[in-house]
C-alpha cells in the first residue's frame, strides 16, 4: 500500500499519524505543500515531488495547516481520480463556515442562529437581528482568530469599521451568529467514518474555548445523543475524518458550531484514553482495502 | 533529550533542544526566546525561523 502524507510541515499530529502508519508497516512519503507544482491538464501520470507518479499512490492523506493549499491540492488530485482523505468536497465545505452552515441547515441539524451580510450597514442589521451579544466570525480561519463577541451597537460599529479596512475580501463577508451562553465549555467530538470515537470538553474562563487558545481538555462521554448529532453533522458535510465542535445551549441541547477537516488532536488522546491517530489510520487503511 | 549536536537558535543564539526522533520539516520551539523554528536538515541540523502564521492556517 502506497501512501503520501501531504503537509505544510510536521507537527505533533503528523508524527503521531506517521507512527500509526508505521505500526501497520506502511511508510508514507512525506510531500510538502510548498513543493507542489501541478500541471492541471497532465493528470496523475505526472510525478509528485517525491519522485513517484501521483497515480501510484493508493491514498494521499492531506494534513496541510494551510487550508487553501490543502483544499486546492485535493481539488486537483480528486479531479485526476487520486483517492484522498478527506475529499475535496468535504474540505471545501468545512473550510468555509458559511458553506458549513448551509449544509447543516439542509440536513436539519441544530446550529446557532446564523446570518450573512456583505456590507457594514447590512452587517449591522444582521447583528441586531440575531440580537446582542452576537458573534462575528471570518468565514475562513481557525484557532479562534479574529472572532468578536459584540455586546452593543457601539462595539458593533467599531468592529465593522475595522473589518472593512482589512484588505482581504474575506473580511467583508460578515458571518454573524447568536452568542450561545454555554456552560464555560464546548465539546469537540472526533468522527471517523461512521463512528464518534472520542470527545473532549474544552473548558475556559474565556468565551473562546479552543485548546489553541488555552482551553483545558477533559474527557466527554460519547452518549447516544452526542453520537447521533455528530454522525448526522459529519454526513451533512460529506463524511470522512472530522472534528465536530458543539455547544450546549441553556436547555442543555447540542448545537453544532463548526466542523474541522484537518483536525488537531494532540491534547485529546490522553484525556479520552483513545489512540486517535491509530483509530484514524486503521479506518483509512480499511477504506483503501475496501475500495481496492 | 539533547542530541550530541545542539544547534543554535537563529533568533537568539540559545541552544535549541532537538528531540531524538526529530524529522525534517518538524516544528520545534526555542525554550529561551519561544520562537517557532523549522528543522530544515537533520545532518547536520539546520534550523530556520518557521513561517509566520497565515490567515488560512488552521484545522
Amino acid at each position: 500500500m502506497r501512501v503520501a502524507l501531504l503537509v505544510t510541515h510536521i507537527r505533533a499530529e503528523e508524527k503521531l499519524i506517521l507512527a500509526a502508519f508505521n505500526n501497520r508497516d506502511i511508510s508514507p512519503d512525506i510531500i510538502l505543500d510548498r513543493e507542489l507544482n501541478f500541471n492541471i491538464s497532465q493528470g496523475a501520470e505526472q510525478k509528485a515531488p517525491s519522485g513517484s507518479a501521483w497515480r501510484d499512490y493508493d491514498l494521499v492523506f492531506e494534513r496541510c495547516v494551510s487550508t487553501s493549499r490543502g483544499m486546492y491540492a485535493l481539488a486537483v488530485l480528486n479531479s485526476w481520480g487520486v483517492r484522498t482523505f478527506n475529499s475535496f468536497e468535504t474540505a471545501a465545505i468545512c473550510s468555509d463556515k458559511l458553506r458549513t452552515s448551509i449544509a447543516l441547515t439542509q440536513h436539519g441539524i441544530p446550529q446557532p442562529h446564523t446570518r450573512v451580510a456583505f456590507t457594514p450597514d447590512s452587517a449591522m442589521q444582521a447583528i441586531e437581528d440575531v440580537e446582542y451579544p452576537a458573534v462575528l466570525k471570518p468565514v475562513t480561519g481557525s484557532w479562534g482568530r479574529l472572532l468578536a463577541r459584540v455586546h452593543n451597537r457601539d462595539s458593533a460599529e467599531a468592529i465593522l469599521e475595522h473589518r472593512q479596512t482589512l484588505g482581504d475580501y474575506n473580511h467583508h463577508i460578515y458571518y454573524v451568529q447568536e452568542y450561545v451562553d454555554k456552560p464555560g465549555r464546548d465539546i469537540r467530538a472526533f468522527v471517523v467514518g461512521d463512528r464518534t470515537i472520542a470527545a473532549i470538553y474544552r473548558a475556559s474562563n474565556h468565551w473562546i474555548t479552543n485548546t489553541a487558545r488555552g482551553g483545558q481538555a477533559t474527557n466527554c462521554p460519547v452518549t447516544e445523543q452526542l453520537n447521533e448529532i455528530c454522525l448526522r453533522a459529519a454526513e451533512a458535510v460529506g463524511g470522512g475524518i472530522l472534528a465536530i465542535d458543539l455547544l450546549e445551549d441553556a436547555q442543555g441541547n447540542y448545537v453544532v458550531n463548526e466542523i474541522n477537516h484537518t483536525m488537531e488532536f494532540r491534547n485529546s488522546s490522553k484525556p479520552t484514553g483513545v489512540d486517535i491517530a491509530q483509530e484514524v489510520i486503521d479506518f483509512v487503511i480499511q477504506q483503501i482495502e475496501v475500495m481496492a | 533529550m539533547m542530541t550530541a549536536e545542539t544547534p543554535l537558535c537563529p533568533e537568539c543564539d540559545a541552544d535549541v533542544e532537538i528531540p531524538a526522533d526529530a524529522m525534517e520539516n518538524e516544528l520545534v520551539s526555542c525554550a529561551e526566546c519561544g520562537i517557532e523554528l523549522e528543522i530544515m536538515r537533520l545532518e547536520p541540523i539546520e534550523l530556520e525561523l518557521a513561517p509566520e502564521i497565515e490567515e488560512d492556517w488552521g484545522e
